[in-house]
């Protein structure tokens, strides 16, 4: 699955592998620079807003002709899917989970779950496609979840909902005080430890979040990378890593669907710990 | 491993696609499935019920049947016992007439055998005096002997 590089023979392997790892960054806000803060992935942006907006109108699509009857076979396999999120979500969190939460969850899952899969893709046809397109030296990564942002941006947003539900269900007030007075106890004395206690956890929540999938993913796409360098060794190599790449294929839909379910259970698990108080 | 303005936009993005699932994916989804859950929830409970009704309906059935059998031999038997008595009724009846009729027939017999004892009577008296004319001839006066000839035939 990684044959088309070989005509690319000149490149030295590390020039390959920052090649595939460069994302198609452009300034944004008249910022010509491709590096700092002002700057835009994409590739990142628009595979992944492609994907969401593909599979949430299917399913759109799907819900909004849903009947109470007898389902076709499109339908059943969505609510196969919704049913499977809804479960989850009810065993985790018992509020109303069906105003906010569940359909947050069915979100996170699909979603990340889409952009995930596209490290199925060979990396070799996505780079051969965007040169075709963009010329020679045209970058496209086309894992959005292989990118700190992406992950960092879903995690935070989650760390956002989790503090404002936390507010919502506790009172300011209330939330302050648990901030302070858990998971210690309300002694005045304790108030320090209970305060750094609680930060680390706040600070920790977001990025284990998004570090683990990003991680994963990452290195998902660095093993398909290394195996399509076996390409560049020639026929044997090549059969060699299509047969490795295709066994590291089959292996790595464990993780993309594992990971897209993590993320999503950490996203409900957060979002209902927010709900109670200690 | 960069943190731009990509953070930003995707935290937009995720923004708008958890707004767009809470507004327009899962309601209807929902509303379907639950919908349909009632309405299997009610089909089982109709189902129960309509096995209940039958269950309910098979024992009155057997119930019915059992007092249509109990009238029906009970019919039987009423109708054997009245055919009995008609027969017997009959067979009375019969007997009744017959023996009127054998009472009639003898009546008739005896008014047959008077009316011939009556002729012969009648005739006995003419022959025997006939006979005596014949044999006493001479010295009988047939007035005076008639006379007791005929009290003769009377005591016969």
């Amino acid at each position: 699955m990684t044959t088309e590089h070989a005509q690319n023979v000149e490149l030295t392997p590390s020039e390959y592998i920052a090649h595939h790892l460069s994302f198609n960054a452009q300034g944004v806000n008249g910022n010509t620079a491709s590096e700092g803060f002002w700057v835009l992935h994409y590739d990142t942006l628009l595979t992944s807003v492609v994907l969401g907006l593909l599979v949430m109108g299917l399913i759109w699509w799907v819900a909004r002709g849903a009947t109470a009857g007898v389902p076709t076979k499109r339908q059943a396999f969505v609510e196969l899917v919704f049913g499977f999120v809804d479960d989850q979500v009810k065993n985790i969190f018992h509020g109303d989970r069906h105003s906010f939460i569940a359909p947050t969850a069915l979100t996170v899952f699909i979603w990340v779950l889409a952009m995930n899969s596209m490290d199925f893709l060979p990396v070799d046809w996505v780079a051969s496609i965007v040169s075709f397109f963009g010329g020679e030296h045209a970058k496209w990564r086309i894992v959005p979840t292989s990118d700190i942002n992406t992950t960092f941006a879903l995690a935070l947003a989650v760390w956002f909902l989790m503090i404002f539900f936390s507010i919502k269900a506790k009172g300011l007030g209330g939330w302050i005080h648990e901030l302070f007075c858990a998971p210690f106890g309300s002694n005045p004395l304790v108030w320090p430890a209970n305060f750094l206690f609680n930060l680390i956890e706040y600070v920790s929540k977001p990025l284990s979040h998004s570090l683990r999938l990003f991680g994963n993913m990452y290195a998902g796409e660095i093993i398909f990378l290394l195996l399509g360098m076996w390409a560049a060794t020639g026929l044997s190599g090549t059969v060699f890593g299509a047969i490795l790449g295709a066994g590291w294929s089959i292996f790595h839909i464990l993780i993309v669907a594992l990971q897209a379910f993590i993320f999503m259970m950490l996203t409900v698990v957060y979002l209902a710990m927010a709900h109670e108080s200690h | 491993m960069n943190i731009n303005f990509t953070l930003i936009a995707q935290a937009i993005a995720f923004a708008v696609l958890i707004w767009f699932t809470v507004k327009f994916v899962w309601p209807p989804l929902l509303t379907a499935i639950e919908a349909r859950q009632k309405e299997i929830a009610d089909g089982l409970a109709a189902a129960q019920e309509g096995k209940s009704a039958l269950e309910v309906a098979a024992k009155k059935s057997e119930t019915t049947l059992n007092e249509a059998k109990q009238k029906a031999t009970e019919i039987i038997g009423q109708a054997e016992k009245r055919a009995a008595q008609i027969i017997d009724e009959a067979k009375g009846n019969a007997k009744a007439e017959g023996d009127r009729i054998i009472a009639g027939a003898k009546a008739e017999i005896d008014q047959e055998v008077n009316r011939a004892k009556e002729g012969l009577r009648a005739q006995v008296s003419t022959l025997a005096v006939a006979g005596a004319e014949k044999i006493l001839r001479k010295e009988i006066d047939a007035k005076a002997h008639s006379e007791m000839l005929a009290k003769l035939a009377a005591e016969l």
